[in-house]
């Protein structure tokens, strides 16, 4: 609409200054998390790529930031490199402020300020955080890439997060199901329906493959493990 | 979406469109701290080709720095000796090479200065020159380089990249530009094949075909190079000029028709 | 216009819809993306022949669409054509200069030269300037031996004892450029072949899945699909499988099929008056 106008009254132009330098990149990657009543398992594909190449294999996108929370990120590696570092500098200060360490619940809602605070010039991240909340269950908080937060029970993210929200909704949400068990989801469950969603997401995303980093978060800490997946 | 309105003149003629401010024609005033940045680079370089042995990190990248498709300056070594346990090579913009190694230098004569016997470790130089970058894409006024910092800490090997962006990571085997794409391949499944790191040698062998490979297929690179390699038992080095071995033969058999 | 006479459809390209599709281009509606190969495909001539290899990944944007598609194609008994690009017209101007071919061989009692097919590509390519995207690697043995040309979309062609095409050209050819040499053995050519198609997979996020080969000799070809499946698909761990009765019933109606009546509709006489 501008664009007519301004070829016939360039003079009224209100267009900014076009940059050919763009500061963004599409690194790829997924995050999935699924919540359980005294756990939450995480997962992050390791593939660091751009365009039609992978840079590394082997990069975790997943970041500790206390004993009982975990950040994943995926989208724009320098952005994610930024963020988790202010982040754990932030966790730092609130440790040696208050004299303990910061809550799930807390990182969360810090973590949508930090967003926010970028609001017009945002970090091109699809944060995924989760951990365990004050009466010890599993939470998940999914992330827009300027601080929408949303509490959830599981949660897929990413480049793959299209792919895998769905079947997630269904096995997890148990959505569209007649037949809805009342029981909660088993850690052992989880893991594996964890996995073989990352398997899915590699048949058909170019960007998630290789492996995936796996953190289990549970009373008695972070266990880690590794999955490898296809690697074209 | 679809308007068929979208075509509307405007609401009066050479007036201001509703909802902007009325610029009146003639002499425009402008933010006079308004600069241009460079938004693309001039005086480039090729590909890096950098990798991590079992006792160290090996960095090569050819002498050559191209304005545009003309091969301009054909002596510039970019492969840097920043104290005696990190290499830095870098690829891109040469002028911005060039302020990256003149503040890098500083920062190494100013720590000399402390005298506290504390050098500068390679994991630090990353992580700082990673910090360098972001910020100057945070101005929209980047330095359009791809470094590769290698060098060896606490008994392991080391090797690192920051892009213009600041995106960073680690890898065994690292390779920017034409590099990426042509010598990468080759170097991981070298890599791949055998169980154990390779050797000193192995790892020369490698850089060598890759160098090779990418003059024939770059045309920006060149046959004249330079090899930096940091060793746990031989310290830091940078060999060269070297020269890429070329065999031109089946130039002869390609006949068309 | 007659009722008697249907139109026959002109020949070649249906172009109504370019305005109208412009214009609405204009306010916002994109055209639908077409699948592309994203794709490694290579070809390289061996001593007694030529040896053709290609991955098994189509894409759109940034999803796998095909997992095993089919890249090298036929053209005649002696000939195979690899493409990359747009996969719509790397299959169609294959099976249409394939057809042609064949009318050629009948009418010349002889067999198709390899030049002969790489001309016909060309010239079709450059008809459309462009527009069709086909990046092609024709390899063929004819009475002149073995020969490999590299045709580009916009009808230019080279004529190369190695080459690679496609977003992993540049990972394959580092394999050529290294191995590739004269008068290699079959055995060798097809290992080099397998080896520049998995680096153009493992490399090059356009490409993957399986490797498939074509060794054309003289008088004989070898066609391998799914020479090596490059990568094993992950085993599930938990089942999948849903409970009877998982969906739900919203109405249930019964159709006696004894009830349903069967017309039979004569077919009307045509009209000649």
């Amino acid at each position: 609409m501008f664009a007519t106008e301004n070829a016939y009254y360039p003079d009224y132009s209100t267009k900014p200054i076009q940059h050919s330098f763009s500061p963004y990149a599409d690194n790829g990657g997924s995050v999935v998390a699924i919540a359980g009543d005294d756990f939450v398992v995480v997962g992050a594909d390791t593939r660091l790529s751009a365009g039609f190449s992978i840079y590394t294999r082997e990069q975790n996108k997943l970041f500790p930031l206390s004993n009982t929370t975990v950040l994943g990120c995926s989208g724009c590696w320098c952005d994610t490199l930024t963020l988790t570092r202010i982040l754990k500098s932030r966790m730092q200060m609130y440790h040696q402020e208050h004299n303990k360490v910061m809550s799930t619940t807390a990182c969360a809602q810090m973590l949508s300020t930090m967003l926010y605070y970028k609001r017009f010039f945002p970090y091109y991240i699809s944060n995924i955080l989760v951990g365990l909340d004050n009466e010890g269950k599993g939470c998940i908080y999914s992330y827009d890439p300027i601080g929408h937060c949303e509490k959830t029970t599981y949660r897929a993210g990413g480049s793959a997060g299209a792919l895998l929200q769905p079947l997630l909704d269904n096995q997890i949400g148990q959505k569209n199901l007649t037949k809805v068990s009342a029981e909660s989801i088993t850690q052992e469950k989880a893991l594996a329906i964890l996995k073989d969603v990352f398997i899915s997401a590699a048949e058909r995303d170019i960007y998630t493959g290789d492996n995936v980093m796996i953190n289990i978060i549970t009373k008695d800490g972070i266990k880690e493990d590794n999955f490898e997946l296809r690697k074209d | 979406m679809f308007d068929p309105m979208a075509n509307a003149p405007p609401l009066w003629s050479n007036g201001p469109t509703p909802g902007s401010f009325y610029n009146f024609p003639g002499p425009q005033t402008k933010p006079n701290d308004h600069f241009t940045h460079s938004q693309s680079p001039v005086t480039t370089a090729t590909s890096i080709v950098a990798l991590a042995y079992d006792k160290g990190i090996m960095i090569a990248g050819d002498l050559l720095a191209s304005y545009g498709s003309l091969a301009r300056y054909r002596n510039c070594p970019r492969i840097m000796e920043v104290n005696d346990n990190i290499l830095l090579g870098a690829g891109g913009d040469y002028a911005d090479f060039q302020y990256v190694k003149s503040f890098i230098e500083q920062k190494i004569i100013d720590e000399e200065c402390l005298d506290d016997g504390i050098k500068l470790k390679p994991k630090s130089l990353y992580c700082w020159l990673t910090r360098v970058m972001y910020q100057r894409r945070n101005k929209f006024d980047p330095l359009w380089n791809n470094l590769v910092i290698g060098g060896i800490q606490d008994g392991t090997p080391f090797l690192g990249t920051v892009d213009k962006l600041g995106t960073a990571y680690t890898d065994r085997a690292i390779c920017t530009g034409y590099g990426a794409h042509i010598a990468l391949p080759m170097i991981r499944d070298a890599i791949e094949k055998k169980a154990q790191p390779l050797t000193q040698a192995e790892a020369r062998a490698l850089i060598e075909k890759s160098l090779e490979v990418l003059f024939y297929r770059d045309a920006r690179s060149y046959p004249k190079y330079q090899l930096g390699i940091i060793d746990q038992d031989e310290g830091v080095k940078i060999e060269g000029p070297l020269s890429v071995s070329q065999n031109w033969n089946i130039a002869t058999i390609i006949k068309s028709v | 216009m007659s009722v008697l006479c249907p139109e026959i459809p002109t020949p070649g390209f249906s172009f109504e819809n370019c305005k109208r599709n412009a214009v609405l281009e204009t306010k916002g509606f994109a055209l639908p993306k077409a699948v592309k190969t994203g794709t490694t495909i290579v070809g390289i001539t061996y001593k007694d022949g030529v040896i053709l290899g290609a991955d098994t990944r189509a894409t759109e944007d940034t999803t796998v669409a095909d997992k095993n598609s089919e890249k090298i194609h036929y053209l005649a008994p002696n000939m195979y054509c690899c493409g990359a690009g747009t996969a719509a017209d790397t299959e169609m101007t294959t099976q249409m200069i394939s057809s042609q071919l064949e009318l050629h061989k009948l009418y010349t009692n002889r067999v198709a030269r390899v030049c002969t097919a790489n001309q016909l590509l060309k010239q079709y390519l450059f008809r459309y300037q462009g527009y069709v995207g086909a990046a092609l690697i024709l390899g063929g043995v004819d009475v002149e031996g073995p020969h490999l040309y590299m045709i580009y979309p916009h009808g230019s062609s080279d004529k190369l004892p190695y080459g690679t095409m496609g977003s992993g050209s540049l990972a394959a050819i580092a394999v050529f450029e290294s191995r590739w040499r004269p008068d290699l053995e079959e055995q060798e050519g097809v290992q080099l072949v397998r080896d520049a198609i998995a680096a153009g997979i493992f490399n090059d996020l356009g490409s993957g899945s399986n490797i498939d080969l074509c060794v054309i000799r003289k008088g004989s070809v070898d066609y391998k699909r799914t020479f090596d499946e490059a990568n094993k698909k992950g085993v599930k761990q938990a089942s999948y499988r849903y409970p009877r009765g998982a969906t739900s019933v919203l109405s249930t109606r019964v159709v006696d099929i004894e009830e349903v009546a069967v017309q039979r509709i004569e077919p009307e006489r045509m009209e000649i008056a």
